[in-house]
C-alpha cells in the first residue's frame, strides 16, 4: 500500500497553479488536505504523475461575509467549520455538518473545496452546500466564473470543472434569523462513510425551500420544489418515512427497497429536525 | 496476599514502553542492507496459471514458484481418519486457489519500489468455476477445490446419540439454523517478519511478529529443509494476535528463502488490504440444530449439524479441522443435556485458509446453543434466563462429565446467570420495554452463558488430531548475583501483560519484588520449548511451569540462607525477598552474591544445580480447564434504520484464581469489543466468483469507542482443584457469548414483528431484511 512514484509541486502563486495544471496537459491533480486522493494512490486506484500543492494559496484562504453572502475560500477545513472560526451566517448549520465528518485527524486537514471537487456521494459538503444554494466561485486560465452547485455537480466524483481549473470558494446565501434547516446522517458509527444523508433548508425571508438526499448512487438529489414548499408551509408533521420514500419515487430515483428505506428515514428526519423545538 | 503477588492488580510493567511510544515492533526494525518483499497476487478465486512473465532486466528480482529451489509446500494433516490433506505452497504454481494467494514475490529496496516492481509482472491465468459456499460445496455437482479428493469434504465426523426418547417426550421442537459470516482477525499490527541470515551462528534468524515462536521454528525447518539447530525465531513486541500469528504463511517461507539465498536481511510487513484479501479469515460456521424440550423449558435432546468453511488449504500447525471438532465437542456447553447427536463437515473452498480465532469455535457455538434456548423460551413464553437456569449443570452435580465427554471440574453456571440477571435487572428492563420508548425504538434484553475449556492438554490436543500436540510446559528461573530474577518462558505475550503476571506468580513463591525481575518470552534461543500463547493456556501452563521452578529454587535458598544464618534448613522461611531464620535474615543479593562471587561462603553440600532450575508442568487431569461465565446486555432497535445500539452490558465470570484481576477485567472487556464486533460488525464478504468485497477499514466495518458499551464485571472465585493456584485460563472467554447474548436482545426486540435474525453480523441491512419478510408474511397471511 505504498504510491507509485509521482511529481509533488508546491505552488504559492493561483496563476502558477492554474499555468501548471495546463502544462501537464490534465495528468496532474490538485491536492489540498489529501483525504481521499491519497488513500487512494496508496492503494494505486489512482495513479498520478504529478500532484500540485495548492495549500499556500492564500487566495483560497479567504472568508468573508458581505451583503448577506458569506464567501469561504476551497482551503477551509472541516476542522476551522467545526471549531466557529469562520462567521455562522448559517445559523449553525455549517457548524453541525463540519462536526459530523470522518473523524477530527481527517477534519483537522480536509477542506471544503476538495470534498466538493471530489464530489464522494457520501460526502458532507456537496449535499449540504447544496440544500444551502451555494454557488461553486471558479478560477481558470481564462479567468473567474460562478456556477450553482446544482449545475456543478455532474454525478458520483464528477463536477464541471475543467482541467485547468481551480475551485475557489462557495458562496453560500446567508439565512435569516427565521429560517430552519435540518440535516440527518445514517451512517454505521460516527465517523463512517454515509449510507444516507438528509439535508432541509427553508428561510421565509427569501421564500427558499429546498430539501435535499445525499449518499445516493450519484449525485445529490433534490427533492421537488412542491415537496419542499409544502413542508415549509405545512411543517414537519405529514413527512413521515412513507411520505419521504414517495417523494424519493416523485423525484424520479428508485433503490433497492433497503435503501429507499434509510433515504426516506434520512429525509424524513432531516425535516422533523428543522422543525423540532 | 503479598501486595505484588497472585491476587494483586499490580499495573503493568510493560506499559511503560507501549504508552511511551517505546515499543518494538518488526515494522520499526531496521537491518543493515535489508531489502523488503512485495507479492503478485491471484486476481482470481480459481484459475490455473499458464505463464509469469517477469519485468526485462529484472528477473533476477522477480520469483515465481519454480524459483524456490528446496521449499517444500505445507502440509499439515490432521490424524483425524478420513482426513483428506492438502498442499499449501509458499508460491502458487499450477493452480490458484483463492483471491490474493501468492503467485510471485518481488524484492525492492523500499516497499514502494517492491510493489513498484510487483506491478510490471504478468501473469496469464485460464480461469476456473469457484467453490464459495459451503453448503453449495456439499453438493455433488459443485466444482472442486482440490480435484483429487472427488469431493470437497476434508472431514466428516459423526458423534452419535440416540434421539428416539427425547423425540418421543417432546412437548416443543425447535428446528433453527444459524450462520456466522466469516470475518479477518485485524490486530493491530499485521503480520511481519524479518528473516536474515547469520553465518557466525550458521542460523537463520527470523523476527517475526508470532504467538508461537517454537511452532513457527518447528515449520520453517520443515518447509525449508533445514535443521532445526539452524533456525532461530525472535518474536519482539508483536501488537495482538487472536489466533492469526499462531501458524506459518506462504510469504514467511519466501522471505526465509530470500533471506538466504541473497544473504541480506529480507523484510515483509502485511498491509492492512492484504490482511482483508489474502490472510486467514475466522468464524465461518452454519448450524442445522434441532432441540428437543418439555413445556416447561428442559431440554431433552440436541441434534446438531455443523458444516464449517476452511477455505482452500490446511494450516499448518494446527489443521483445518480443529474448528469442527471443538464445535462438535462443544455444542452443549453448560448444560445438562441427555441426548446428543452432532455430525460435523469440514468443507474446502476457494477462500482464505480459515484458522482458529479468540474463542475457537465456540462464539460460532454459543451462538447456535443460546440461541436455540431462547427460542425455546419464547415459543414457551418463559423468561430465557429461567430456561438456562433449568438447563444447566448444577453445582451439587460436580465434578460432571457432560454428554459430549467434557469434564467440568468446579463452579456454579446457574449463580452466575442468576447475578447477571439481578445486574441487568429483568423485571426493570421489562416494564421499560412494556412501556415503551418515546424514540419508538424497540429494547431487547438477551444472555449467553458459556463453559470456556482451556489449557487443552495433551490428551485433548491427540484426540483433535493435531500433529503439534502441547506436552510438559517449562520454565525456567535464574537468581541474578544482585538478587534479581529472570524468568523465561516459551509462551509469548502479546497484550496478556505476561511480563507483569509472571512475577507475580514467581512473587508469590520467593517474595522478590516484580521491579527487580525480567521475563524473557518469545525467543527460541533463549527460552523453553514451548508450542505457545493460544487456547487461554499460557498462565495455567507456563504459570504452573514457573510456580514449580521458583519452588525448586526456593528450597535451595533456603539451603544456602540457612548456612549463613547458622541455623537449621527446617527453621528458615522465604518471605519478602529474603530467607528469615530465627535470629536473622538474609536478603536474596546475599544468596546471589555468595553463589557467583564468594561460592567459598557455601555450604559443602550445595546443590549444584545452583541459583538457576528450569521445571516442567502439566495439570493432572490434563482435559483443560473451564472457567464459566453469563453475559448480559440490553439493546435499542430502531426500526426504521435497523441499526441496533448496546444500552448495558454485564459480565460475571468465573476464572478460579486470579493472578491480577486487573488484568482478568480488561481480557474481559477486550473480548467482548470483539464479540460485539462479530454480533453487529464485522465480514468478510464474497461474491459468488469469490471475490473478496471488503478489502479496506471502508466495506470492513470495526466496532469502534462509540459502538462499545461501558462493560459492567463481576467475578466469581472458584479456583480449579487440578491447577497450580487455583488458576483457570481465560484469555479468549469475552468472545464467546456477544454474539449470541446480542442476538437473543434483537430477537427479543423484535418479538412484536414476529421477525427473526440468525445470521452474524446482525447488520441493519440483515434487521430490515428481517421486518420486511415479516411483515410481508403477516400481510399475505
Amino acid at each position: 500500500m505504498k504510491p507509485a512514484k509521482f511529481e509533488l509541486e508546491s505552488s504559492t502563486d493561483l496563476g502558477e497553479a492554474v499555468t501548471a495544471l495546463g502544462r501537464t496537459d490534465g495528468f496532474a491533480k490538485i491536492v489540498a488536505g489529501g483525504q481521499s486522493l491519497v488513500p487512494m494512490m496508496n492503494l494505486r486506484l489512482a495513479q498520478q504523475d504529478s500532484l500540485i500543492d495548492i495549500r499556500a494559496l492564500h487566495d483560497l484562504k479567504r472568508v468573508a461575509l458581505d451583503n448577506g453572502q458569506l464567501f469561504v475560500g476551497a482551503l477551509t477545513t472541516h476542522a476551522a467549520i467545526e471549531d466557529g472560526k469562520i462567521p455562522d451566517a448559517t445559523n449553525g448549520m455549517m457548524q453541525h455538518v463540519a462536526h459530523q465528518i470522518a473523524y477530527r485527524a481527517v477534519r483537522n486537514r480536509g477542506t471544503i473545496g476538495g470534498s466538493v471537487a471530489h464530489a464522494d456521494p457520501a460526502g458532507d459538503w456537496p449535499t449540504a452546500l447544496l440544500a444551502l444554494g451555494a454557488v461553486a466561485v471558479i478560477r481558470g486560465s481564462g479567468g473567474e466564473r460562478t456556477m450553482p452547485l446544482a449545475d456543478f455537480q455532474i454525478g458520483a466524483f464528477t463536477v464541471a470543472l475543467e482541467p485547468e481549473e481551480v475551485i475557489l470558494g462557495f458562496s453560500i446565501p446567508e439565512l435569516s434569523a427565521d429560517a430552519r434547516w435540518g440535516y440527518y446522517k445514517v451512517c454505521r458509527k460516527p465517523g463512517e462513510f454515509a449510507d444516507s444523508i438528509g439535508a432541509l433548508v427553508i428561510d421565509p425571508a427569501r421564500s427558499y425551500a429546498r430539501l435535499v438526499l445525499g449518499a445516493t448512487d450519484g449525485k445529490p438529489l433534490i427533492l421537488s420544489a412542491a415537496t419542499a414548499d409544502k413542508i415549509a408551509s405545512s411543517g414537519a408533521d405529514e413527512f413521515d418515512i412513507p411520505a419521504a420514500r414517495a417523494a424519493i419515487t416523485e423525484a424520479g430515483a428508485s433503490f433497492e427497497e433497503y435503501e429507499t428505506q434509510i433515504h426516506g428515514a434520512a429525509l424524513s428526519r432531516a425535516v422533523k429536525g428543522a422543525f423540532a423545538a | 496476599m503479598s501486595e505484588w503477588g497472585i491476587g494483586a492488580s499490580l499495573p503493568r510493567k510493560e506499559d511503560h514502553r507501549f504508552l511511551h511510544g517505546r515499543g518494538n515492533y518488526v515494522g520499526d526494525m531496521r537491518l543493515s542492507g535489508m531489502k523488503e518483499l512485495a507479492f503478485v497476487r491471484s486476481p482470481y478465486a480459481h484459475a490455473r496459471i499458464t505463464a509469469v512473465h517477469k519485468p526485462e532486466g529484472k528477473e533476477h528480482l522477480v520469483f515465481a514458484a519454480a524459483d524456490l529451489v528446496g521449499v517444500k509446500p505445507m502440509r499439515a494433516p490432521s490424524n483425524l481418519p478420513g482426513y483428506k490433506a492438502s498442499d499449501f505452497p509458499a508460491l502458487a504454481g499450477e493452480r490458484t486457489r483463492f483471491v490474493g494467494e501468492t503467485v510471485v514475490a518481488c524484492i525492492g529496496d523500499t516497499r514502494a519500489e517492491a510493489e513498484d516492481l510487483a506491478q510490471e509482472v504478468i501473469v496469464d491465468y485460464e480461469e476456473l468455476a469457484p467453490v464459495v459456499d459451503m453448503l453449495e460445496a456439499r453438493k455433488p455437482e459443485s466444482p472442486l477445490v482440490h480435484e483429487q479428493w472427488g469431493d470437497n469434504i476434508a472431514l466428516e465426523t459423526f458423534l452419535d446419540g440416540d434421539m428416539t426418547e427425547a423425540a418421543e417426550k417432546a412437548a416443543i421442537t425447535i428446528t433453527r439454523e444459524f450462520r456466522m459470516a466469516r470475518q479477518a482477525m485485524v490486530p493491530m499490527e499485521a503480520r511481519a517478519l524479518i528473516a536474515e541470515w547469520d553465518n557466525r551462528s550458521d542460523q537463520l534468524i527470523v523476527h517475526h511478529s508470532t504467538q508461537v515462536p517454537h511452532l513457527i521454528r518447528n515449520g520453517l525447518a520443515e518447509f525449508l529443509g533445514l535443521e532445526q539447530r539452524q533456525v532461530r525465531v525472535i518474536a519482539p513486541d508483536v501488537g495482538g494476535g487472536f489466533g492469526l500469528k499462531t501458524y506459518v504463511e506462504p510469504e514467511e517461507l519466501v522471505a526465509c528463502f530470500l533471506a538466504r539465498k541473497f544473504g541480506k536481511p529480507m523484510k515483509w510487513i502485511e498491509d492492512r488490504r492484504e490482511h482483508l484479501i489474502a490472510d486467514a479469515n475466522c468464524r465461518e460456521h452454519h448450524y442445522l440444530i434441532t432441540a428437543y424440550a418439555t413445556d416447561d423449558g428442559k431440554i431433552l435432546g440436541f441434534d446438531a449439524e455443523v458444516t464449517v468453511d476452511a477455505g482452500a488449504y490446511s494450516i499448518y500447525p494446527f489443521t483445518n479441522c480443529l474448528e469442527a471438532a471443538m464445535a462438535g465437542g462443544n455444542l452443549p456447553g453448560p448444560y445438562d443435556i441427555p441426548a446428543y447427536r452432532a455430525r460435523t463437515f469440514t468443507m474446502v473452498s476457494n477462500k482464505p485458509p480459515l484458522v482458529p480465532y479468540r474463542g475457537v469455535a465456540r462464539a460460532g457455538v454459543c451462538f447456535a446453543t443460546d440461541m436455540t434456548i431462547d427460542a425455546v423460551a419464547r415459543e414457551l413464553g418463559l423468561e430465557p434466563h429461567e430456561v438456562r437456569i433449568r438447563n444447566m449443570v448444577k453445582p451439587e452435580q460436580m465434578p460432571y462429565t457432560n454428554v459430549a465427554k467434557k469434564s467440568f471440574e468446579s463452579g456454579d453456571s446457574p449463580a452466575a446467570v442468576r447475578r447477571a440477571a439481578g445486574m441487568i435487572d429483568v423485571a426493570a428492563v421489562r416494564a421499560r420495554q412494556k412501556a415503551g420508548e418515546p424514540d419508538g425504538r424497540l429494547i431487547g434484553l438477551g444472555f449467553g452463558s458459556y463453559t470456556e475449556q482451556s489449557a487443552h492438554g495433551t490428551s485433548v490436543f491427540a484426540s483433535w488430531g493435531v500433529q503439534m500436540t502441547p506436552g510438559f510446559e517449562q520454565a525456567g528461573v535464574k537468581l541474578t548475583p544482585d538478587g534479581g530474577l529472570e524468568i523465561r518462558i516459551g509462551v509469548q505475550s502479546h497484550g496478556q501483560g505476561m511480563e507483569t503476571t509472571f512475577c507475580q506468580v514467581a512473587n508469590t513463591v520467593l517474595g522478590i519484588d516484580p521491579a527487580k525481575m525480567t521475563v524473557i518470552h518469545g525467543d527460541t534461543g533463549q527460552t523453553p520449548y514451548s508450542t505457545g500463547t493460544y487456547a487461554s493456556r499460557s498462565m495455567v501452563m507456563a504459570g504452573g511451569a514457573t510456580s514449580r521452578a521458583c519452588r525448586i529454587l526456593a528450597e535451595r535458598m533456603a539451603k544456602i540462607g540457612a548456612h549463613l544464618l547458622q541455623c537449621d534448613e527446617a527453621d528458615v522461611e522465604i518471605r519478602d525477598g529474603k530467607v528469615i531464620g530465627p535470629g536473622g535474615e538474609v536478603p536474596m543479593s546475599e544468596i546471589g552474591r555468595v553463589w557467583y562471587l564468594n561460592p567459598e561462603e557455601l555450604p559443602s553440600d550445595v546443590e549444584m544445580g545452583g541459583v538457576e532450575a528450569v521445571e516442567g508442568y502439566r495439570p493432572d487431569p490434563d482435559h483443560g480447564t473451564f472457567s464459566y461465565s453469563t453475559h448480559a446486555a440490553v439493546i435499542a432497535l430502531d426500526p426504521d434504520l435497523g441499526t441496533v445500539e448496546v444500552l448495558d452490558y454485564v459480565v460475571v465470570e468465573d476464572c478460579g484464581t486470579m493472578v491480577n484481576p486487573m488484568v482478568v477485567s480488561g481480557q474481559c472487556f477486550g473480548g467482548a469489543a470483539q464479540g460485539i464486533g462479530t454480533a453487529l460488525f464485522e465480514e468478510s464478504p464474497y461474491d459468488d466468483q469469490g471475490q473478496p468485497l471488503a478489502s479496506t477499514f471502508a466495506d470492513y466495518m470495526m466496532p469502534g469507542p462509540t459502538e462499545i458499551p461501558n462493560f459492567r464485571l463481576e467475578h466469581m472465585i472458584t479456583p480449579s482443584p487440578h491447577t497450580e493456584h487455583g488458576i483457570k485460563g481465560m484469555g479468549e472467554g469475552g468472545t464467546i457469548p456477544a454474539p449470541a447474548l446480542i442476538g437473543n436482545a434483537i430477537n427479543d426486540a423484535l418479538r412484536a414483528t414476529g421477525a427473526e435474525i440468525n445470521q452474524t453480523p446482525i447488520s441493519p441491512r440483515r434487521i430490515r431484511a428481517a421486518i420486511m419478510a415479516a411483515s410481508n408474511k403477516e400481510a399475505a397471511e
